[in-house]
């Protein structure tokens, strides 16, 4: 039976839930025009239905705890805590991004909120989470590592090569699979043996679960109830999100791949709609509160999209710093 | 004959080749349905089939491996990995196997195949998605590294590394897939691998570059009388041809878009010094990027070499 959402959480965490949501949609949106506009160049790929996972796991985690991630990073930079802002002047390339407009989409780092970076490797950060894991036990520092991955990148040594030590040293790493069902155009079950991804752990004798991550709140309660079950016991854990990116795997991927009607079927399942009609039946938020948010969201994202216009080019001499001490 | 881009001309001598020899095949993420990250495949799959177009898991190591047990056995494997920036995963199998298969069984087995992949400036994505780092896998003995500067040598070059007996890297200059058309010939036609071409003729100064810089310098050079080569191999590189060169102008400039030290451009230099020092009229220089990470957006003007760096390069040498 199914708990209704105020048994689980305050009126002001649900609330918190659909506007971190509705950020990071209207964000990557806005991205997506920006790009159009050739003001963002490069790679570009958007996190758009998939905002459930970023805001329910990251809520499940504390403060402490790392956070890292592949090249699709906008959302968990921001839900962390990263300005809005910055991260539009970063994608920008403009001296006031978040990591001096110097490193962009695919490489968020902000190690001042924990968030440890986003990946463009593909499994690259798999090992780094690892060895953030040991550092953490060793000195005893009570912190789980959350890696962030998704589910092509299972297919890269480095995945497995991971999973081993992080069981074979108990370490407190939570690894999150964002299964959108597809690395570029690859689908999983054309690219995996086992295509039920949770079930891949068991030659590493890691325990796993497949999590709705179209439910943010499926994705919040599995994402604290693991991350504890890691912390106190000191030992990985495996979350399957199940998930999907409405657009294509980045701006320059028209998604020839899969069909229109697909797409649509998991539209249907969009995180955030299914949360405000949740709110909305259960009486915690009334249409106008949810539009003010709505709007609320809207005026920070072109806010952000102003800054980044407005701040200025690093200075060439630039690309020297941060290289040697 | 019909005015080719160069991901048209690499895709013309590709499906040539696997028609020609069945053992043929590519490997790759997303080279079959998708046909490719660049479009460079598109078509191949529709006309060879999944077995000879193989859409392969997210693992460049495995991509790498399983091609050398491929070329092994027999067959003609071209795998493609999405960026240069993606090898170096898979270096291991390309350093340790590919390469030394020939030397490790004295010369009875051998290792044909050709990795290609999309390498340098040319996105404005920062990083590993533009790097030039070519030079790492210049110090592979038995691995040849092959730079295509335009659709006419691309799909020759191509065509010979598909025959050569040995593994061959072929970095394709992702600046240049689209940016320029030529007349290719519709047919088969080879460009001999190890031979630099004499891109432009000169008495004055000799100028080497390979890849996307060539465009560059070759527009950089109008009005000076400057011997533009394009050396298309860099492992093993055409030094005769430098030498010689250098020899009638005494004077080089060398120019490249990858990091100065350890660049490619520092083993010209060397091997003019050991060779022709005599000859030289000034110190020879090299027009590089800085000693730092391919950065985003604006700021990768200033890192990739412009006009400006090159005229200046030449007028110091010119006037010393
Ligand atoms: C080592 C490496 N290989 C290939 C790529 C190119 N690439 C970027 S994302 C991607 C697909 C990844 O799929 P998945 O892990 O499922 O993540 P998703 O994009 O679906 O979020 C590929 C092949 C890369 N960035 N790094
Ligand atoms: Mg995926």
């Amino acid at each position: 039976m199914a708990e209704t959402l105020r048994e689980l959480l305050s009126e002001e965490e649900l609330l918190g839930f659909f506007e971190q949501m509705v950020l990071c949609r209207e964000f990557e949106e806005s991205c997506a025009e920006q790009y159009s506009k050739g003001h963002i160049t490069g790679f570009l790929h958007l996190y758009t239905g998939q905002e459930a996972v970023a805001v329910g796991c990251t809520a499940g985690l504390q403060e402490k705890d790392y956070i890292l991630s592949a090249y699709r990073d906008h959302a968990q930079a921001i839900v962390r805590g990263a300005d809005p802002k910055k991260v539009m002047a970063e994608l920008f390339g403009k001296a006031t991004g978040l990591c001096k407009g110097k490193g962009g989409s695919m490489h968020l780092f902000a190690p001042e909120l924990n968030f440890m970076g986003g990946y463009a490797i593909v499994g690259g950060q798999f090992p780094i989470a690892t060895g953030l894991a040991w550092g953490s036990q060793l000195l005893e520092e009570d912190r789980v590592t959350a890696c962030l991955f998704g589910d092509g990148s299972m297919n890269q040594g480095t995945f497995h090569e991971s999973l081993n030590w992080a069981r074979l040293w108990d370490l407190p790493v939570l690894f999150i699979c964002e299964n959108n069902f597809y690395g570029i155009g690859t689908e999983v079950h054309r690219a995996s043996a086992q295509a039920a991804l949770h079930r891949r752990t068991c030659g590493y004798d890691i325990p796993s679960e497949k999590v709705d991550g179209m439910d943010v709140i499926a994705m919040y309660q599995a994402t604290k109830r693991a991350a504890e079950w890691v912390r106190e016991r000191q030992r990985p854990y495996f979350i399957e999100a199940v998930t999907y990116r409405f657009r294509g795997h980045s701006m320059s991927d028209p998604a020839k791949y899969r069909s229109p009607s697909e797409t649509d079927v998991w539209k249907t399942r969009d995180p955030i709609p299914n949360l405000s009609r949740r709110l909305l039946e259960e009486g915690i938020a009334t249409k106008e509160q949810l539009e003010e948010i709505t709007k609320r969201c809207l005026a920070r994202v072109e806010e952000s999209v102003r800054f980044a216009e407005e701040s200025p080019w690093p200075e060439d001499a630039a690309v020297w710093e941060d290289i040697y001490v | 004959m019909a005015q080719l881009n160069m991901v048209q001309a690499i895709n013309q001598a590709l499906s040539l080749e696997m028609a020609r020899d069945d053992r043929v095949l590519l490997l790759g993420e997303d080279v079959g349905r998708d046909g490719g990250v660049f479009r460079v495949t598109e078509g191949l799959w529709e006309r060879f089939g999944s077995e000879r177009v193989i859409d392969t898991p997210l693992c460049e190591a495995g991509i790498m491996g399983a091609a050398i047990g491929m070329a092994a056995y027999g067959l003609r494997p071209v795998p493609e990995i999405q960026f240069l920036g993606f090898t170096y995963s898979a270096f291991e199998q390309l350093f340790a196997h590919a390469a030394r298969l020939r030397s490790r069984s004295r010369g009875r087995y051998s290792c044909p195949m050709v990795v290609r992949t999309p390498y340098g400036g040319g996105i404005k994505a920062p990083e590993l998605h533009e790097e030039s780092t070519e030079a790492l896998f210049c110090q592979v003995p038995g691995l040849k590294v092959v730079v295509p500067s335009g659709p006419y040598v691309a799909k020759g070059l191509l065509l010979a590394a598909l025959r050569d007996p040995d593994p061959v890297l072929f970095l394709e200059p992702t600046r240049l897939y689209r940016l320029l058309r030529e007349e290719v010939p519709e047919g088969e036609y080879l460009v001999e691998l190890g031979r630099a071409r004499v891109a432009r003729g000169g008495n004055s100064v000799t100028v080497v570059a390979w890849g996307s810089m060539l465009e560059r310098v070759l527009k950089s050079v109008e009005g000076y009388d400057a011997e533009v080569l394009d050396l298309l191999t860099l492992n093993p590189f055409d030094s005769e041809a430098i030498v010689k060169s250098v020899q009638k102008t005494g004077r080089l400039v060398i120019v490249h878009e990858a990091a100065k030290t350890c660049g490619f451009g520092a083993e010209i230099a060397a091997t003019v010094a050991e060779e022709a020092i005599l000859h030289l009229r000034a110190p020879i220089l090299r027009v590089t990027a800085p000693d730092v990470p391919v950065p985003l957006a604006k700021l990768i003007d200033h890192y990739l070499p412009g006009a400006e760096q090159i005229r200046n390069a030449l007028d110091e040498v010119l006037q010393y």
